[in-house]
């Protein structure tokens, strides 16, 4: 025979190899545009070069039980054409399931989607401790041990807190954030309880032969427990407008977990992909919290806009604010030379994109400049703006960073602020008692004139009056969003 | 109600209240509309316009019979005459300087609301003649300039020699001195400005001018308007003056303090000191003048050639366009004043600009008004922020970044240390895939760190996908016997499955969205 037993083993580990490389080459290569469609075709290569490494390599496994001249040995395992069976039938579920999800998903609905997804990550991850722990694939002793605790709460974790994140985004559970009374005790109790149990788990957890006892199974079932009730208790916690940060950070966890995962069953594939998952999640909520002025922890403990007991006495105050309707702001657009759109998650639930891009590229052709500027935190997803915009076929280009547009505002005739409130709140700057002082926000109030689209003088996410409505140079033009913009296109082509 | 645009009958006035586009704003709220015939000729809106857009032409009587009538000049003796007992009548006033026509209005029983006495709040602005008359008259300020003017406003390099740029300096930074900086501006000047409102620095700024500043102290306008200045700042303010009349090529003078003659900024020495074929626009020339020896409507010129402007209509040679504006504030107004749009017109003295436009009502003088704040104001509660010496500020800030490095430092040591503690007794097997692990987490942290923005959404997609990889571990797995882990793996692969098909499907399909301007 042409390969051993070994070369198969060290062909297997040569494909993950690569596979690796090409996830590495995957997100490396979705950090631009131009380079975006070959990162995500990187990765699947990597997905179909690491499956069929690993289907070989059960199916192999299979096999050489089947031909083992030991009775015991071959009842280890399925006959090679059963497991084949399985795995075959395990990717058409994923395919029949997975691939209309994705053909069909609207674009206001990714952050459900992303959420949902993380929540099967995570419980994959508690089910395949559970196995690990049940068939130690390798030397098992305490450190595998500590690994299949380690990956079933990270797993557990993940998977309530996605799932209440996912019900949350898809206002199927309210977004307000559920305060129980001493609920930063409650956690810290949950993990040294996790803590005690764990190393209960790593001495008591296996018998002489490394076979799982019975206590074993009751501690890491009450292990997922704890992950369970710590994701659902962590997420509920948290309030919608903190979603960004929340779902990068279960981002993270399910990369965290695939890690773990890698650990138990030695697996340097998973550790890999898992690592560039947990960091990417890790980084992307580093900068949500960086756009929102606030600390990562003091998000994750939660409860925000409700211990903020210090509200400033000038958040109070109220002034006299303008009105417009759309034919005047139509008006408006017409005679200007360069206009900013500021959109925010009021854009998406209004579902007013499609109008606003059919705006954009009606004064774009009219010589208007139209740029669009998106705050970090916009929408309810890291980025989620510009894929709204992308699917309403705003060309990319002209849709900003923060950072690169907030020098322009000076020289902008008409700021549009569609369905955002917080991100373009001067307090944040002015108002160092206000409860956002210091995020970083789009100065729009700098441009000669600023319309905000606004249901009604409601507060926004985080409760502060927002004195941009009572600035000299803004109009309200209230209303929904979708049905005033659609009247400035109308009035736009009269 | 049905309202009525007489012909104006002063002496020289161009402009007209309504035009059809105003005319037809106001069907819109429910009224009718009654034009006298020729109302709008000389500001090129002609009678049929009117008609088409819905008003009816009509002789002057009936105009002036309307419940509501609507002009820009106040009514001559003769017109209020023509008024009946209860007319709403709209126009300019000047309440403040003519309390005899007040007084008159009122024994005549008219409602009497001046479109001159708007208050200076913001919603009030989109019917504030003044604002809008004025930005007219700053523009064509610089266009009478520019026609008496010799030479070019903006600088040129011609194969005939080099052309500098005319500098033009405006005095007063209010809604006419903008006008007249961006005017100026456009045409391709040096434009410089003052005001003794040292707050209005940056919207001279932002319409292209230079603020120059009076060395003195500054005073804060609570209600809108400029007020009269110390000696102090008279003082300063005349040497700035002094300076610039030698320098520049245009001068254009708006102040203006509401009920007080004029202030003389530009002496008779000072024009002296200007260059032959200067032009100066005096705005304030019918309240006494800001220039010494400017004449109301006259073109005067000086003994060294320096021409002075002091035309009171320049709003009115800009007549299509002041009519326009005027009309808008007109409907404006009548947005305020029926909010139903059912053409039924209701006081609402509550809204203070109602009640500050209204001087007389069923035979009673309620002019002057109370006074109103304006909310642009700089209130108190926003001075009281504590500020911290900025030196201060950066040493703290300094010292505090340094005191966070040392710390970094210390966690990141004790961190190796642990690390290489817990390597040296954990088995082989860990110690391997510690290091895969490790290395991995670094090349993730600087991939993810180039991520543009706009694509956070996608890259979360995708690594939905590729953390679906933990369907190796599940499909190992699979060929198990053990029932237990058999169902486990199976959904456990099952479900990871879905994340790869679902996720790199749906990056996929958002990355095909992105697309480059064509």
């Amino acid at each position: 025979m042409l390969l051993t037993t070994e070369n198969i083993d060290q062909l297997i580990v040569g494909a993950y190899i690569v596979a690796g490389v090409l996830f590495i080459l995957s997100l490396a290569g979705l950090s631009k545009q131009t380079t975006a469609r070959m990162g995500n075709i990187a990765g699947m290569i990597g997905m179909v070069l690491a499956l069929i490494a690993t289907i070989s390599a059960s199916v192999w496994d299979s096999y050489l039980a089947s031909v083992d001249p030991d009775p015991l040995v071959q009842a280890t395992r399925q006959s090679p054409l059963m497991t084949l069976a399985l795995i075959v039938a395990v990717l058409l579920i994923g395919a029949l399931i997975g691939t209309p999800i994705a053909r069909k998903v609207e674009m206001t609905q990714m952050p459900e989607l992303i959420a949902i997804f993380h929540s099967f990550v995570g419980m994959a991850a508690v089910l395949v401790g559970f196995n690990s722990f049940a068939v130690p694939d390798g030397a098992g002793g305490p450190v595998h041990l500590v690994e299949v605790a380690l990956g079933v709460l990270i797993g557990a974790y993940t998977f309530t807190g996605s799932v209440i994140a996912y019900l949350k985004l898809s206002a199927k559970m309210s977004s307000a954030p559920l305060t129980l009374p001493g609920r930063n005790i409650l956690n810290l109790f949950g993990f040294v309880l996790f803590f005690a149990l764990m190393i209960w788990f790593t001495i008591s957890g296996t018998g002489a032969d490394h076979e799982p006892t019975t206590l074993g199974w009751i501690l890491i079932i009450a292990i997922a427990a704890i992950g369970f009730l710590l994701g659902f208790h962590m997420v509920a916690a948290i309030g919608g407008g903190d979603m960004p940060v929340v779902v990068s950070m279960l981002n993270s966890y399910s990369g965290w977990a695939a890690a773990a995962a890698g650990f138990m069953l030695n697996n340097n594939l998973l550790i890999i992909t898992g690592s560039l998952v947990g960091s990417s999640g890790a980084i992307l909520s580093y900068i949500m919290c960086r756009a929102m002025n606030r600390s990562f922890i003091s998000v994750i403990l939660g409860g925000f806009g409700v211990d903020t007991g210090t509200v400033a006495a000038s958040s109070d105050e109220h002034g006299e604010h303008r009105e417009i309707d759309a034919a005047g702001a139509a008006e408006m657009l017409r005679n200007a030379r360069s206009v900013i759109i500021t959109p925010g998650y009021g854009m998406a639930v209004a579902k007013a994109q499609y109008p606003v891009a059919e705006i954009t590229s009606k004064l774009r052709a009219q010589g208007v400049n139209v740029r669009f500027g998106v705050h970090p935190v916009a929408g309810r997803l890291p980025g989620h703006m510009n894929v709204l915009l992308a699917e309403a076929n705003v060309p990319y280009d002209i849709v900003l960073e923060m950072d690169e547009i907030n020098e322009d505002f000076a020289e902008t005739d008409v700021v549009l602020v569609i369905g955002a409130n917080d991100t373009v709140n001067p307090a944040a700057l002015d108002d160092p008692g206000s409860p956002i002082a210091g995020m970083p926000v789009l100065e729009v109030w700098k441009a000669e004139n600023v319309i905000v689209f606004k249901r009604s003088m409601a507060t926004g996410y985080a409760g502060v009056q927002n004195p941009l409505f009572f600035k000299e140079n803004t109009q309200m033009l209230f209303g929904d969003a979708k049905q005033r913009v659609e009247d400035i296109l109308r009035s736009l082509d009269s | 109600m049905q309202i009525g645009i007489p012909l104006e009958t002063l002496k020289g006035e161009t402009r007209v209240a309504a035009t059809p586009k105003t005319v037809a704003q106001l069907i819109k709220l429910g009224h009718s509309v009654i034009v006298e015939a020729g109302a709008g000729a000389k500001s090129s809106y002609p009678d049929a316009d009117f008609e088409a857009a819905g008003a009816t032409i009509s002789d002057r009587a009936t105009t002036w019979a309307a419940p509501v009538v609507a002009k820009i000049n106040p009514p001559s003796a003769k017109e209020i005459t023509q008024l009946a007992k209860g007319t709403i009548l709209i126009s300019l006033l000047a309440p403040g300087r003519s309390p005899e026509l007040i007084e008159k209005l009122n024994k005549r029983g008219v409602t009497a609301m001046a479109m001159d006495a708007v208050p200076r709040i913001s919603r009030a602005q989109a019917l504030d003649v003044l604002s809008s008359m004025a930005n007219i008259a700053g523009y064509r300020a610089v266009v009478e300039a520019a026609n008496e003017f010799g030479s070019f406003f903006t600088g040129q390099v011609t194969a005939a020699g080099k052309v500098p740029p005319a500098k033009v300096f405006v005095s007063g930074a209010g809604v006419a001195g903008l006008a007249a900086i961006g005017t100026a501006k456009s045409l391709g000047a040096i434009v410089r400005a003052t005001d003794l409102r040292a707050e209005v620095a940056e919207q001279v700024q932002s319409m292209g001018g230079e603020f120059l500043a009076v060395q003195a102290e500054q005073q804060k306008s609570s209600d809108g308007y400029a007020k009269e200045a110390s000696d102090a700042y008279k003082e300063a303010a005349a040497q700035l003056y002094a300076d610039q009349c030698k320098d520049v090529d245009i001068i254009i003078t708006t102040a203006l303090i509401p009920g007080r003659p004029a202030p003389r900024l530009i002496t008779a020495e000072m024009v002296a000191t200007m260059k032959p074929g200067s032009v100066i626009v005096d705005m304030a020339a019918s309240n006494g003048g800001n220039v010494e020896g400017s004449q109301p409507d006259k073109l005067v010129v000086t003994e060294n050639g320096v021409k002075i402007i002091g035309y009171t209509d320049l709003a009115g040679r800009l007549p299509t366009q002041a009519s326009q504006l005027f009309g808008t504030n007109i409907v404006n107004l009548f947005k305020l004043l029926t909010p139903n749009k059912d053409g039924e017109v209701t006081l609402d003295f509550e809204d203070v600009v109602v009640r500050g436009m209204t001087c007389t009502k069923d035979g009673e003088v309620l002019w002057p008004p109370p006074p109103v704040q304006v909310s642009a104001a700089p209130t108190a509660a926003a001075a009281v922020v504590e500020v911290e010496d900025p030196e201060a500020k950066a040493l703290r800030l300094a010292a505090e970044a340094k005191a966070k490095s040392r710390r970094n430092m210390w966690t990141s040591i004790l961190a190796a240390i642990l690390v290489i503690v817990a390597v040296t007794f954990s088995p082989a097997s860990f110690v391997g895939a510690f290091t895969v692990f490790a290395l991995a987490v670094v090349v993730g942290f600087y991939v993810i760190s180039g991520v543009a923005h706009s694509l956070h959404t996608p890259l979360m997609a995708q690594t939905n996908a590729i953390s679906g990889i933990i369907l190796v571990g599940a499909v190992l797995q699979l060929g198990s016997t053990n029932w237990a882990v058999l169902v486990m793996s199976f959904i456990a692969a099952a479900i990871a499955s879905i994340n790869i098909f679902g996720g790199f499907l749906v990056s996929y399909r958002m990355l095909g969205m992105f697309k480059k301007e064509a």
